[in-house]
C-alpha cells in the first residue's frame, strides 16, 4: 500500500480537495483495481470497523458498490434505507445522525435528496462521513471513479477536453465532475437545453453549449447524464422524442467528437432517451462498465484513506 | 408618574430637521417641552444623556410576533420586549397568524392582547384577502374601522391580477394602503436562495431577481389604473427599485421599504448552507445590495423595517430546502442600519426618518415626531457604542439572527412609551 495520510476527516465533496489529494486518492484506487481482479479479494484492513450506509434516497448501484467496498476491506457493513421509516415518524435528519452516532460507527456513507444535508449530518457525528450524493450538490465518489476511468483509458486528465451532456441543472454528478476535472487541468464543456443548463454554470470556468454537435467538436470524453422522467412534467423539455433528437448521443453526433473519444454514463441509462443503445454497448468506445468497476476501487480507497488516522491510533 | 427630564442629549427630529444639543421634559406621558434648556418642575427625575441621541421612538412597520398560532416561536410579550430593546416603540404586526387576521374580531383580539402588556404599541395589519388565499377580498372597510393600519397578504404575493386590480380599486376609495410581497410565485416557488452562481454551485433552487420586478411592474400598471396607495414590502433588487423610482417620478402613490439584512448582507451568507441566512426575499447579489443602499440614499426607499420573522431551532436546523424562511431583526435594526451613517452614506437624520416619521406617516400613526404634547415615545441611543450581536444577548424568544457574532456600532440606552421606561440598557 502507498503510505499516505489524508488531511480530510470526511469526504463531503470535491470542493475543498486539493489536486494532490485527488491524485493520491486515484493512485490508491488504482491499486484496488488490481486487487479486485484477483480471485481472493478480501483484506483485513478495516477489520473491526463498522460502516453504515445510510440512504435516504433509493439507490442500487451506489449502495452495492459501497457495500462491496467495505466488505472487501473487512469492515462490518450495515445498510439502512431510511425512505419513509424514521422520516415518516417525524425524526429529523439531526436526530437520525445522533442516533446512529450513538451506535459508534466508524464510517457513515450517506445519500440524501437535499443539497447540503450530508454536511449538516456530518457536523453532528464523530465518525468519518462520505457523501454518496446530496440533492443536486455533489457526488464526489462518482467524480473520482470517472476520473480513474479516464486516467486508466487515456493515461492522464490534464489537457483533455470533456463534454458533459444533459440535465446539468439537477445533476450532482455534473457538479462534482466539473470541480474535479477543472482542478486536474482538463477543460470542461457543458451541453444541454437552456432549461437544464443555467448560464451561471459558466462561473465554474466551463464553456456552455446548446448545440450538441458544436459542443462535442474534438472532445476526448463524452459524459452523458441521465434525464429523469419528472423533467417532462416540469416543462424542462417537451418530450423524450424531442430530447433524444437534440441531445441523445447517436453515431452521427458522436462523429463530431475526437475519433477515439470515450463515452461515459453514471447510470442507470435510459436507452433511447439520452443515449442510443448501440453506442452504449460498443466496447471500444463505451467505458460505462469500466466506470462501475472503478466505482468499487475508488470507494475502497476512500474508506481506506479516511480511516487511516483512526486505525493508526488504535 | 414623576416628570422626567433628559439632559445633555442630542435632540434629533427628522420631521422638522432638528439636530441640536438640548433637553427634553416628559410629563404625564407626553412631551411637555424641549429645547436648549427647559424649566425643571419639582421632583423631576433626571436622565443624564451625556451626549447620547434622543429621537422619536422607532416605528417598525413589518414584524411577525407569532401570536396567535406560533407562540413557540415568538409571543407578543417576547416580541415587544425585543422591540423595546431595539428602541422600537411602535410595531405593525403582519396578519399571517393562525388563524389569520382577516376578520375584525381577530384584529381586536390581537390589539387587546398587546394593549394589556402596556409597552410597545402594536398596530395590526389586516389581510387583503380572506384567509390570505388571494381569491376573495377581506372586509377592508370593517377591518379599517377596527384599526387595521394597512392591508397585505403578508408573505404571499397577491398573484391573481384581477383580484389585485379589485383590491387596489376598492382600497383607493377608502384610501387604504395596500402592501405587496413582491414576488411572482410561478417563478419563485420551490426556490430557497437567490438565483445565480452560488445557488448553482450549492445545488439549490434559485429565486430569480426578475420575479420581484415582474410583480412590481405588473402592480404599477394596476396602480396607475386605480390610483391606489401601494407599498412594496422588503424590496431587494436593483430592477424593482428602479421601477419604483420611475413610478414615483411619474407621480404614482407608491412607496417601498427594505430590511436591515438586505441593506447589510448579500447572498454569500448562504455559503455552507447557513439556514439562518435563508430569508424571503432571498439575500441578493452584491450589486443588488448596493442598489438597496443607493435607493435609501436617494429616497426611493422610504422605510427600513425589520421583517422580524421568528423561527425556532427545529425550523432552521434542517437542510436548506426544508428550513423555514426568515430572520429576527427588530432588536438589531437600528445598529445594523447605522452602518450607513458610520460609512458616511447617509446623515443620521436621513436614516432616522426611515425608521420613525416615514413609516408612521405611511401607516397614519400619531408617532415618529418630537412635538410638544405628543406621546412621549422616545429612544435614547449612543450612535457610536460598539457591541457584538450574540444570540444570548437578544431578548426575543427566537434566536434566528443573521448577524450572530457581528460587531455593530450603536446601542439603545433607553426606550420610553407614553412616558414609561420600557427598556433600559445595563452594561
Amino acid at each position: 500500500m502507498i503510505d499516505l495520510t489524508f488531511r480530510q476527516k470526511h469526504l463531503l465533496g470535491i470542493e475543498g480537495l486539493q489536486p494532490w489529494e485527488i491524485a493520491d486518492l486515484l493512485d490508491c484506487a488504482d491499486r484496488y483495481v488490481d486487487l479486485n481482479r484477483r480471485p481472493a479479494k478480501k483484506l483485513q484492513l478495516l477489520d473491526g470497523l463498522t460502516q453504515i450506509n445510510l440512504f435516504f434516497e433509493s439507490s442500487t448501484r451506489t449502495l452495492t458498490s459501497f457495500e462491496l467496498a467495505g466488505k472487501r476491506l473487512g469492515a462490518d457493513v450495515v445498510n439502512m434505507a431510511v425512505q419513509g421509516s424514521s422520516i415518516k415518524k417525524g425524526e429529523t435528519l439531526i436526530d437520525t445522525a445522533m442516533t446512529l452516532n450513538a451506535m459508534r460507527p466508524d464510517v457513515l456513507v450517506v445519500r440524501h435528496q437535499d443539497s447540503g444535508a450530508v454536511s449538516l449530518l456530518a457536523r453532528h457525528v464523530n465518525c468519518s462521513v462520505i457523501n454518496a450524493g446530496d440533492g443536486s450538490h455533489e457526488h464526489p465518489t462518482q467524480a473520482l471513479l470517472d476520473a480513474l476511468t479516464i486516467r486508466r483509458r487515456k493515461g492522464r486528465l490534464e489537457g483533455l477536453t470533456v463534454a458533459i451532456c444533459g440535465d446539468v441543472r439537477h445533476s450532482r454528478v455534473a457538479r462534482s465532475n466539473i470541480l474535479l476535472l477543472l482542478a486536474m487541468g482538463a477543460s470542461v464543456r457543458l451541453i444541454g437545453p437552456p432549461t437544464l443548463l443555467p448560464r451561471a454554470f459558466s462561473t465554474f470556468g466551463c464553456e456552455l453549449f446548446t448545440d450538441m454537435a458544436k459542443g462535442l467538436q474534438g472532445c476526448d470524453i463524452v459524459m452523458m447524464l441521465r434525464l429523469q422522467n419528472e423533467r417532462m412534467q416540469g416543462s424542462y423539455v417537451p418530450s423524450v422524442r424531442e430530447y433524444f433528437h437534440l441531445y441523445g448521443l447517436t453515431r452521427e453526433k458522436l462523429a463530431h467528437a475526437a475519433p477515439d473519444a470515450l463515452i461515459m454514463h453514471p447510470g442507470p441509462m435510459n436507452r433511447g432517451v439520452e443515449i442510443d443503445g448501440v453506442i452504449a454497448d460498443d466496447i471500444d468506445r463505451s467505458a460505462i462498465l469500466d466506470q462501475v468497476e472503478m466505482g468499487v476501487a475508488v470507494r475502497m480507497a476512500c474508506l481506506d484513506l479516511l480511516t487511516r488516522d483512526w486505525r493508526a491510533a488504535a | 408618574m414623576r416628570p422626567l427630564l433628559f439632559t445633555a442629549v442630542r435632540l434629533l427630529d427628522p420631521a422638522t430637521g432638528l439636530d441640536a444639543p438640548g433637553e427634553l421634559l416628559v410629563q404625564q406621558g407626553r412631551i411637555a417641552a424641549f429645547g436648549p434648556s427647559v424649566d425643571r418642575p419639582d421632583g423631576v427625575e433626571i436622565v443624564a444623556g451625556e451626549g447620547a441621541c434622543l429621537c422619536p421612538g422607532l416605528v417598525d412597520m413589518r414584524v411577525h410576533f407569532g401570536e396567535p398560532g406560533t407562540e413557540h416561536k415568538e409571543r407578543l410579550a417576547s416580541g415587544i420586549r425585543a422591540a423595546a430593546a431595539g428602541g422600537v416603540t411602535s410595531v405593525a404586526v403582519l396578519p399571517n397568524t393562525r388563524p389569520p387576521i382577516d376578520d375584525p374580531a381577530m384584529l381586536e383580539f390581537v390589539a387587546r392582547r398587546a394593549r394589556q402588556l402596556k409597552s410597545v404599541k402594536v398596530y395590526p395589519y389586516a389581510a387583503l384577502t380572506k384567509g390570505l388565499e388571494g381569491r376573495e377580498l377581506a372586509e377592508l372597510a370593517l377591518l379599517k374601522e377596527a384599526g387595521a393600519v394597512a392591508f397585505t397578504d403578508a408573505e404571499q404575493a397577491l398573484a391573481d391580477a384581477r383580484v389585485m386590480q379589485r383590491a387596489l380599486a376598492y382600497a383607493s376609495a377608502l384610501d387604504l394602503l395596500v402592501v405587496q410581497h413582491p414576488e411572482e410565485p410561478s417563478l419563485a416557488s420551490g426556490g430557497v436562495v437567490n438565483e445565480g452562481a452560488i445557488a448553482v454551485r450549492l445545488g439549490l433552487r434559485g429565486i430569480p431577481a426578475i420575479a420581484e420586478v415582474m410583480m412590481v411592474e405588473r402592480d404599477l400598471h394596476l396602480v396607475r389604473a386605480t390610483g391606489a396607495r401601494y407599498h412594496v414590502a422588503h424590496i431587494s433588487t436593483r430592477a424593482a427599485i428602479d421601477a419604483v423610482r420611475r413610478a414615483k417620478a411619474e407621480g404614482l402613490r407608491v412607496t417601498c421599504e427594505t430590511t436591515p439584512h438586505h441593506l447589510a448582507l448579500n447572498e454569500l451568507e448562504v455559503e455552507g448552507y447557513r439556514t439562518f441566512a435563508k430569508v424571503s426575499p432571498p439575500l441578493r447579489a452584491e450589486a443588488d445590495r448596493e442598489a438597496v443602499v443607493e435607493g435609501l440614499v436617494d429616497g426611493t426607499i422610504d422605510v427600513i423595517a425589520s421583517d422580524h420573522s421568528p423561527q425556532d431551532q427545529d425550523s432552521k436546523r434542517l437542510p436548506m430546502a426544508q428550513a423555514e424562511f426568515g430572520v429576527i431583526g427588530v432588536e438589531t435594526m437600528l445598529p445594523v442600519s447605522l452602518r450607513l451613517v458610520h460609512e458616511g452614506q447617509m446623515s443620521l437624520l436621513d436614516l432616522l426618518r426611515k425608521l420613525t416619521v416615514a413609516p408612521a406617516d405611511l401607516l397614519g400613526l400619531e408617532a415618529g415626531r418630537l412635538a410638544q404634547g405628543a406621546a412621549a415615545d422616545l429612544t435614547l441611543f449612543d450612535a457610536e457604542r460598539p457591541w457584538k450581536i450574540t444570540e444570548a444577548g437578544l431578548s426575543s424568544l427566537a434566536k434566528n439572527t443573521a448577524f450572530e457574532g457581528r460587531l455593530v456600532q450603536g446601542r439603545v440606552l433607553l426606550t420610553m412609551v407614553d412616558g414609561r421606561v420600557v427598556h433600559r440598557f445595563t452594561a
